[in-house]
């Protein structure tokens, strides 16, 4: 963009509400990249409206100088919808997290996917319930110690981007709290996508999990856990871009560069894949034994939900002409009564 | 032939029929679920409202869409009421009563009258049969059944034989039986048939041998009354006379449906429903669904609690907005529906009334949740609540609750049942020039707007997204008077549990004073509300007849009441709170009024009979 003078800044899109989330928390973060988003985009704040659950990530919506609905646990994605189907023309952003999204919610943000609301949908995935101090959530590690699992979780962790590719998703991501660039690039990205835009942030909690996602947080390691997805490009990463990920049969695997592989034999992301196999491929690689993929894994065009609905009343109306109360009174038998 | 010779052979077969002229009369078409019953209860009931009479029906339907053949459990009956005076019930004992197999017979007999008309179709009547209907003796056979005019009708064997032309597999050509039963009453009650063979074309248009199977069951049935030696007395209900107009037959969810779409055109907005498959409420999303043409955004969510939700978003979005369900499903949605009392965003829930608790009794009617329409949700968390009073009656309760729903900004709860949600009735057609438009403004000054700032009548502004400058950001926390941001300040929750409690309160102001049918003071108040009117209004108009010194108190608003309720309930020795549940309005009126109550409480998914009020009265009243 050129017009970096009249371009508004961030700040504008501040509420006057006292940010109260836990000083250190990722939160903060994501608050900031997607408000310079906003700012970037030049988006009308009368025409946003940001939508959350219950939870910690939840209290997002008091924090943006746009319209803000903070609705109940787990149905930020139904009321969404309503907001989106009544008025198309309005950017809808979701805030969740994993408890909300996934656990009382996961019904929720499973259909509104399947249909192809055009939501964007932010999941903070800290792999704990933060607000109510610090019980496992759907995403925690089997055996996690937490007050409510002090002999460790017997649950087995849910994966956030395999369920939404599960639901055909047409957009999906992940990023770190950490790392502004990446979530200003895939937030952008996901304002522009028509339909469902999922997105997953790692997001530290810093009182209660701190640390749960080092390995993609800490500068000194985050390089050898990261894969950092480009469409058309072939799977590289590591500190030295040494590493690369190869298809062995329907498996992916680490392979060293040199010594006869050359990025000609890596995997190639293609986020435009019609069918979600390969994004869900990449969804399945979890650290240790892989470095787990941040960027897009997905990004394809299909009708919306919204757009469906109302092209649908706007063929019957084009057939049906548009609808008569005294017509509708009539219709059926009638008879009269002198 | 010649033409004198054959019109002297008619007036030959007329002479031997006698005619005979009846006020009312109650029938009831019973069968296995898979017969077609319900169908050939609605053809009936058309036929005799284009005929002119008032009616009233009362559809009743196992759960199981096919339960096993023959079995009791399995019986669907559609019971009618048609007469040549105003009727507000489906009636209470049968005229005529036809059964299509043993179970049918065995589950209707106790309502027929004596010497009510009794047509079975004898085919049916085999030892198999006879065994699932629990039947020690064939009854055809064994006498019991004296007391009645019983007309033994080979139905299955006429049938095919009727439609013996059309090829038809005799499977397929069977079930045409309920048509040759319709054509049998058709003639028994003196119809014309055009109404029914016109349907018949349209609905069969695609599968013309089927078209033309049922319409020779329905007339060979006709033709059988006509001819057979047996049926020697036939029976006229000549039109009522009712309020001058057009009239169409609708079931109480059409109301609905129709109340709905002319609210949000009233309003000048779109309607949005959100909604989820429930029993007995699906035929409401069914109707909207098929009315794209008013710009009906229907959304079927994927549970209760997303349809509740959804509305919520739409209605903040600007919308027109409501949801339908049932008893279970008003359950699932009380959170959300408390998010739409703190957030102040306006919208309605129907609750077609099921039997309960939980799965309970779904197809069948109750009144037993009005505890959860006016206190069940957690927190202080009151709402406005109606309830309709018949089938056509709930196109104007809708219209009523959308109306204070935009005004007051709340959710409104609208309660119908099972009974008038399936139920039909003459509806007189509107003039829609007479309807009064629903005013509704936004907020549109960013200079004055405050999202808590209350009108006169304690209502929040409606600031819907798009609006520049308005901004602003609710939610289920509590809310800092006037300013709308979250608030725990003691003080504050304090008043705002008061101002949201003083505002339903205010809807006072916006409904009719409560009306007394009959005396208006006297020995004895019946009270009731919702789909118990018609059997209620009955009695009393019976009781009054003979008489006694009685009223009808029918409740329309149930929260708030009306503010000359207290003086009512002060001018009768007795009050009778009469409810099909164990005593959900008598609890709230001895707790609001406290006035002492007696009750008269069913729970048996079946609507009340006009008698079992009336003798409960008679109970009361001994010899006054």
């Amino acid at each position: 963009m050129s017009a970096t003078a009249t371009k508004p800044n961030p700040k504008q899109y501040k509420s006057s509400q006292e940010v109260r989330w836990c000083p250190g928390c990722g939160d903060y973060s994501i608050l900031t990249q997607l408000l310079k988003t906003f700012a970037d985009l030049g988006v009308k704040k009368e025409n946003t409206v940001i939508v959350s659950g219950i939870g910690c990530s939840s209290r997002f919506p008091y924090y943006v100088d746009c319209y803000g609905f903070h609705s109940i646990h787990g149905r930020a994605p139904a009321v969404a919808t309503g907001v989106k189907v009544a008025n198309p023309d309005l950017d809808v952003w979701v805030i969740t997290g994993d408890g909300d999204g996934l656990s009382i919610g996961g019904n929720h943000l499973i259909h509104t996917i399947r249909r192809n609301v055009g939501l964007k949908i932010i999941l903070f995935n800290n792999k704990i319930y933060g607000l109510t101090k610090g019980q496992y959530s759907p995403t925690s590690e089997f055996g996690k110690k937490t007050k409510s699992s002090p002999f460790g979780a017997i649950d087995h962790p849910i994966h956030p981007i395999s369920i939404a590719i599960g639901a055909e998703v047409t957009f999906v991501a992940r990023c770190v709290d950490v790392d502004g660039k990446l979530m200003q690039q895939v937030f952008r990205r996901a304002a522009e996508h028509k339909g469902t835009a999922f997105i997953e942030v790692y997001q530290d909690c810093n009182v209660y999990n701190h640390g749960s996602f080092a390995y993609a947080s800490d500068r000194k390691v985050r390089d050898d856990h990261l894969v950092y997805l480009e469409h058309g490009k072939p799977m590289i990463f590591g500190k030295e871009k040494n590493k690369g990920i190869r298809l062995n049969g329907t498996e992916p695997e680490i392979v060293e560069l040199g010594k006869g592989i050359t990025p000609d034999d890596l995997l190639i992301h293609d986020e435009r894949a019609p069918s979600p196999t390969h994004a869900y491929l990449l969804s399945r690689m979890h650290y240790p034994e892989m470095p787990e993929p941040v960027g897009i894994f997905r990004d394809i065009e299909l009708p919306t939900y919204e757009q469906l609905l109302h092209s649908q009343i706007h063929d019957v109306i084009e057939q049906r002409g548009k609808g008569e109360l005294e017509k509708l009174f009539t219709s059926g038998d009638t008879w009269k009564v002198d | 032939m010649s033409t004198a010779t054959k019109k002297d052979k008619q007036t030959k077969a007329e002479a031997r029929k006698r005619s005979e002229e009846l006020m009312h009369a109650a029938i009831l078409f019973a069968g296995d679920s898979g017969d077609g019953m319900q169908l050939a209860g609605t053809q009936f009931t058309n036929a005799s409202a284009v005929f002119g009479n008032d009616v009233s029906t009362f559809p009743d339907y196992p759960a199981e869409i096919r339960a096993p053949a023959g079995t009791l459990g399995g019986v669907s009956g559609f019971q009618i009421h048609f007469a040549h005076q105003k009727i507000h019930t489906p009636g209470d004992r049968l005229d005529a009563l036809v059964a299509m197999n043993p179970a049918a017979l065995k589950v209707n007999l106790k309502n027929l009258k004596e010497g009510g008309v009794l047509i079975v179709n004898s085919d049916e009547f085999t030892k198999a049969n006879l065994a699932r209907a629990k039947f020690d003796a064939n009854p055809l056979e064994s006498g019991e059944l004296q007391p009645y005019r019983l007309y033994k009708v080979p139905i299955t064997t006429h049938t095919l034989e009727a439609v013996k032309e059309t090829g038809l597999p005799p499977k397929q050509a069977s079930r045409c039986k309920n048509f040759y039963a319709l054509g049998l009453v058709f003639w028994l009650y003196d119809r014309p048939l055009e109404n029914t063979l016109r349907w018949i074309d349209t609905k069969f248009a695609k599968v013309p041998a089927v078209a033309t199977a049922n319409a020779l069951a329905l007339k060979a049935g006709y033709n059988f009354g006509d001819t057979a030696e047996i049926f020697d007395l036939r029976y006229k209900v000549l039109p009522a006379k009712l309020e001058p107009g057009i009239y169409r037959n609708m079931t109480g969810n059409q109301a609905t449906a129709l109340g709905l779409i002319t609210a949000a055109r009233l309003a000048g907005k779109p309607l949005f429903y959100g909604s989820y498959p429930i029993t007995p409420a699906s035929d409401v999303l069914h109707e909207l669904s098929a009315r794209k043409e008013f710009d009906v955004r229907v959304f079927q969510a994927e549970d209760e609690i997303a349809a509740m939700c959804s509305i919520i978003g739409a209605a903040y979005a600007g919308n027109v907005a409501a949801t339908g369900t049932s008893g279970p499903g008003v359950a699932l949605k009380q959170e959300a529906i408390g998010l739409a009392v703190i957030t102040e965003v306006p919208c309605v829930v129907v609750n077609v009334q099921r039997g309960g608790p939980s799965t309970g009794l779904p197809t069948k009617t109750e009144q037993a949740d009005l505890f959860q329409a006016i206190i069940g949700r957690n927190g202080e968390c009151p709402l406005p609540v109606l309830a309709a009073r018949s089938p056509a009656d709930c196109f104007d309760a809708a219209i009523e609750a959308v109306r204070i729903a935009v005004k007051y900004m709340t959710p409104v709860m609208l309660l119908t049942d099972g009974y008038i949600g399936n139920g039909s009735e003459p509806w007189r057609v509107p003039d829609v020039g007479s309807l009064q438009p629903i005013k509704i403004t936004h907020a549109t000054d960013p200079e004055t707007f405050q999202p808590y700032l209350r009108d006169e009548h304690g209502a929040r502004p409606w600031a819907i997204p798009g609006t520049p400058g308005l901004q602003h950001r609710i939610g289920g926390l509590e809310k800092e008077h006037i300013t709308g941001n979250v608030c725990y300040d003691p003080e504050n929750h304090q008043k705002m549990t008061e101002l949201r409690a003083r505002k339903i309160e205010n809807v006072v102001h916006d409904i009719p004073d409560q009306d007394v049918y009959g005396q208006s003071e006297g020995d004895l108040l019946l009270i009731s509300w919702g789909g118990t009117f018609g059997a209620v209004r009955t009695a009393t108009e019976d009781l009054v007849h003979d008489g006694r010194k009685v009223g009808h108190m029918h409740m329309r608003w149930l929260n708030p009441m009306p503010a000359n309720v207290a003086d009512i309930l002060k001018r009768f020795k007795h009050l009778l709170v009469c409810e099909l549940n164990m005593g959900q309005l008598q609890f709230v009126l001895q707790a609001r009024y406290r006035v002492e109550t007696l009750g008269l409480h069913k729970v048996q998914g079946k609507p009340f009979m006009v008698h079992e009020i009336a003798e409960k009265a008679e109970e009361i009243l001994g010899g006054n």
